[in-house]
């Protein structure tokens, strides 16, 4: 049994996903909308991609496809080389909300996920929800009921409960965007040193270029109307990186230029 | 509702006042039918001292007669009871998620959760004579429709991240209906169970006080008989009988479900 943890919590499954033509349209009241435009991306095992862009731009839409809760209209999405058919346990979402199930206390909402993995012992997905409450620094509020935990708390569990079924992929949908500046930067520090210790592959949707220059290893710029990818560019800052090095503060404010560039020209 | 912690020196005093309450009530009947001494206002057939219907409730608890057949009684209420929820909520739960019952089933509920149950007594009788099955599908009225509105109108209300991220989290959509969607509206169900259940309760008294049936001798057929017999003690007895099954089920079951579930979700708190 113990080694059935070991390897549960040893093994670090990463995935190569490509997005091959992407194309997305959503009926509006004021007509047809393009959320993606052809859109073709490779996402290397382990990496850290942040898909940043203005809202409309379709970055929501792709990570809702490669999660397989939508479906594209044109092109396709692959996993391993394996078209994505729907939600699997190989890719894991954190939402912008926590989504966290009320009826269950803290590792009442770890387990859940952990449940839904055969060939598991209840002991051993305790053992392993555990380690993951620990690992998010959350160990000590096991039992607690969700309400109780503040903003920041509450997305540490539900990073835990993500983590936990051990999927390949890990996709963020600005799940810091509701919580305080301090709290947010203390999760930048946790989510890196975690993605370091579990080399996962890692989509991070956010709408903050500076946020995303110091999560990823690669920042993805997005353009609406259609969405499109507009610039890729390769974060070579070191790790662990803090938000408020000049250097990346520097390097952000290229990107946003960049950014402010083409929407301007778009309005133009 | 009493407060739960006895040393709190404010909790002691509402339940003083609580206690000072009921006796002097107790009192003012006492004294209104002469126990003290003096002429007692009304004559004992309209209002019967305390004292004769605690000997009523003693004496019939003794030899065995009220037991009996307040488990008669319960028992009609708790199979009854049970077959509507067992109908109720999965019926509740395809309302919600297919229109085409929404507008056929959901709507007959609407209209049958606003009649009575009691009105359902004269056709029961006509359709399963003088019977259980009679009393049974009363009470099964009783539950059915408030169980099935509010367990739909609780899973509609259940935010659609929950579903989604036990999508992504690989549960199939029939593990997300039963391990997400209903929890989720828990709070909806609980409340729907105890609306059904005291229309359940009401309509199984008025049944019974309306209906003899040979099967068994429920509570309210002796509120039934007191009256015949003009016993208002009796009556009044039994009557005290009804409010304390219908507390107890609250106490027992209701309140701790629900102060859990404000616990759990945090609504407890302001």
């Amino acid at each position: 049994m113990q080694t059935t943890i070991h390897h549960e919590i040893n093994a670090f499954p990463a995935a190569k996903l490509s997005i091959e033509n992407v194309s997305k349209d959503f009926d509006t009241r004021t007509g047809v909308v393009r959320a993606l435009d052809n859109v073709s991306l490779t996402i290397n095992e382990g990496e850290f991609v942040c898909f940043v862009g203005p809202s409309g731009c379709g970055k929501s839409t792709l990570l809702n496809i490669i999660a397989g809760l939508d479906t594209p209209d044109r092109g396709m999405a692959l996993i391993d080389g394996a078209p994505i058919a729907g939600p699997g346990r190989d890719r894991m979402v954190m939402f912008q909300e926590h989504a966290l199930f009320p009826w269950l206390d803290v590792i009442g909402n770890v387990m859940f996920g952990l449940r839904q993995k055969p060939n598991l012992t209840d002991k051993e997905r305790l053992e392993v929800a555990k380690y993951y409450l620990w690992l998010v620094k959350m160990d000590n509020f096991a039992h607690a009921n969700i309400h109780e935990l503040s903003g920041g708390m509450r997305q540490r569990v539900a990073l835990a409960r993500s983590l936990a079924p051990n999927p390949k992929i890990l996709l963020m949908d600005e799940p810091f965007s509701a919580l305080d500046a301090m709290t947010r930067e203390q999760l930048y520090g946790d989510i890196q040193d975690i993605w370091q210790k579990r080399r996962k592959t890692i989509i991070f949707v956010t709408h903050n270029v500076r946020e995303a220059v110091c999560l990823g290893s690669r920042v993805i710029l997005f353009s609406p109307h259609p969405g499109r990818i507009r610039e890729q560019f390769d974060i070579d800052l070191p790790r662990p990186r803090n938000i408020n090095n000049h250097d990346l503060a520097d390097l952000s404010q290229s990107i946003t230029s960049a950014l402010k560039g083409y929407v301007a020209a778009e309005s133009d | 509702m009493l407060p739960r912690n006895p040393i709190d020196p404010d909790a002691m005093k509402r339940t003083l006042y609580s206690i000072l309450f009921f006796l002097a009530l107790l009192i003012l009947w006492a004294a209104a039918t002469g126990t003290f001494g003096g002429e007692a206002l009304w004559s004992p057939f309209v209002l019967p001292p305390p004292g004769t219907v605690a000997r009523y409730l003693w004496d019939n608890t003794l030899d065995g007669r009220i037991p009996l057949s307040m488990l008669i009684t319960l028992r009609r209420l708790l199979i009854g009871y049970a077959i509507g929820l067992l109908c109720g909520v999965p019926l509740g739960m395809l309302a919600a998620r297919f229109r085409f019952l929404h507008d056929t089933l959901g709507l007959m509920a609407l209209g049958l959760q606003a009649l009575p149950s009691v009105c359902w007594v004269p056709l029961a009788c006509i359709w399963f004579g003088q019977t259980e099955a009679a009393l049974l599908f009363v009470v099964i009225m009783g539950t059915l429709w408030s169980v099935l509105l509010s367990t739909e109108n609780g899973m509609k209300n259940v935010p659609p991240i929950y579903a989604r991220a036990a999508r992504t989290m690989g549960c199939s959509p029939l593990k997300t209906l039963l391990f997400v969607t209903l929890p989720a509206s828990a709070p909806f169900v609980l409340s729907g169970m105890k609306q059904g259940w005291a229309f359940a309760w009401r309509s199984l008294m008025a049944a019974e006080i309306y209906v003899s049936v040979v099967s068994g001798f429920g509570i309210g057929q002796h509120l039934h008989y007191g009256r015949e017999l003009q016993r208002m003690y009796q009556v009044i007895g039994i009557m005290f009988i009804i409010i304390a099954i219908g507390l107890l089920a609250d106490k027992i079951i209701f309140s701790p479900a629900e102060s859990w579930l404000r616990h759990r979700w945090g609504t407890d708190r302001d």
